[in-house]
């Protein structure tokens, strides 16, 4: 935004729907809009739209959102449910709005409707690590699994988390999940949708691991958060 | 037919003690439901409301979603144990007009172009009815959306103005809305001072309108921080804790 901000709220201070976050002191241009960003402008005020936690950088405000459903992009790592398998088609539950299909082309190579048989490969009920490959808004999205990681989970356990904890789990340029993975030795995926994929040796450390996540979901919005979950693994692992 | 009650007493305040530009007391809570995205319990007085709101999410059935924006769809219900005498659970003309006047109010806040063939579905449900209903049950379901993380201009908060016995009284209740002379149920957003809602059933001057507006306005700012404060606060306890 090229213009200067009168800002108003400290960071990492809580906002609501309707709170003035920064007064717009000097118009250049007209500031744009982004959906992104949670906030939006309404006469010269930067007002956010969400219940959330401001983030004050230089000139710029955004509102990181404590509450709501995951919204799909393009390009995120989702993990999927299969909830049905077409002729051609599985259907996968993303926890978004819409529903998204992964084409059979995806995972068998040559593949013909005539000749194999879509349940030998993923079934109802089996988890997918997949990439979102088309989303536009007016038809249901694409998956791909073609890239490093992808495909069917058949180890290790999956958890619910609220997609809008995922920044914190995984923490600034992943510090939350590094530590995790550190001091457990287990494999982590966070994907965006808010699902995790816990791979580890142990059933200990797995439910260790379970246990750190649940508390980084509930204290989401705290203060000095990995100092405190490095707290709790020296105790659980010691 | 019943003798009409004294609504004005002598030292100029109200049936139930309350000065003219008094709020009944105010109770407000969010995050009450499991299973619902958003939640919220309003009380104003002894009007009891819960609001529950989920979404964006698939729409069923399919052919009513919208290309371009979500669906909102809000319910209006009045608990069949809510009045004195048992209510048919069945929705009522009234029940259907209050769901459209406060879906509208909500749709004018909530930013349904980010979230195309979807819905988003508000429940109000009110439990005991003593008297502005509609204006609690818009403030919840105004609560309830934020709890949900929807993004929305602003919170709206619900308030109803009354002419009794010839004053102008804020926040009316059952008595006063049934022997008054007026009754204006407003729903304000404060932040960007718009009027999402406004009704009016009896009759008002022109002038005794301006006045009920700007009392109306004031009293909403009270419930509105109030509201600021419910949501704040949630979050504040489990840092405490």
């Amino acid at each position: 935004m090229s213009s200067q901000l009168k800002i108003l709220v400290a960071d990492r201070q809580i906002v609501r729907p309707g709170d003035i976050l920064a007064v717009v002191e000097q118009k250049i241009q007209r500031p744009s809009y982004n959906p992104e960003k949670h906030v939006y402008i309404y006469e010269d005020k930067i007002i956010s739209t969400v219940l959330g936690l401001a983030s004050v950088n230089d000139n710029d405000i955004s509102v990181i959102p404590l509450e709501g459903r995951y919204f799909p992009r393009v390009g995120d790592t989702i993990i999927g449910l299969v909830v049905g398998v077409g002729i051609t088609n599985w259907l996968l539950d993303i926890r978004a709005p819409y529903k998204a299909v992964l084409n059979a082309g995806e995972v068998i190579e040559n593949f013909s409707p005539i000749t194999t048989n879509l349940r030998d490969y993923i079934d109802v009920g089996d988890y997918i690590v997949a990439k979102i490959a088309v989303f536009d808004r007016t038809r249901d999205l694409l998956l791909t699994v073609k890239g490093k990681g992808l495909g069917k989970i058949t180890e290790g356990i999956v958890i619910e988390i609220e997609p809008s904890r995922v920044p914190r789990v995984i923490g600034k340029k992943g510090s939350m999940l590094n530590l995790l993975t550190s001091k457990t030795g287990c494999n982590i995926l966070v994907a965006q949708n808010g699902v995790v994929w816990v791979r580890c040796k142990d059933e200990r450390s797995s439910e260790v691991v379970v246990r750190a996540i649940r508390l980084i979901e509930s204290r989401a919005h705290m203060r000095g958060l990995t100092e405190h979950v490095r707290m709790f693994l020296d105790k659980e692992l010691a | 037919m019943i003798e009409k009650p004294v609504l004005i007493r002598d030292d100029g305040l109200r049936h139930d003690g309350r000065r003219p530009d008094e709020l009944r007391p105010i109770k407000m809570q969010v995050g009450i439901l499991k299973n619902a995205d958003g939640s919220a319990y309003v009380e104003y007085g002894k009007t009891k409301v819960v609001a529950a709101v989920y979404g964006p999410r698939e729409v069923h059935p399919r052919h009513l979603a919208l290309p371009d924006r979500a669906l909102i769809r809000c319910r209006y219900h009045m608990a069949p144990f809510s009045t004195s005498d048992r209510k048919s659970p069945a929705p009522s003309r009234r029940e259907i007009e209050l769901s459209k006047v406060i879906r509208e109010a909500l749709e004018a806040v909530i930013f349904s172009e980010l979230f195309p063939r979807t819905s988003i579905d508000i429940f109000i449900e009110v439990l005991q009815a003593d008297g502005g209903t509609r204006t609690t049950g818009l403030t919840a379901a105004s609560l309830a959306l934020a709890d949900a993380g929807i993004p929305m201009r602003d919170l709206i908060a619900g308030v109803a103005v009354g002419k009794v016995d010839g004053v102008l009284v804020l926040d009316i209740d059952e008595l006063e809305d049934e022997y008054g002379e007026a009754d204006m149920p407003i729903g304000y957003a404060a932040s960007i001072d718009e009027i999402m809602l406004l009704q009016l059933n009896g009759v008002l001057t022109l002038e005794e309108f301006r006045r009920a507006i700007e009392l109306a306005k004031e009293g909403a700012r009270k419930i509105y921080d109030q509201m600021k404060k419910t949501l704040h606060d949630k979050y504040l306890k489990i840092i405490e804790k």
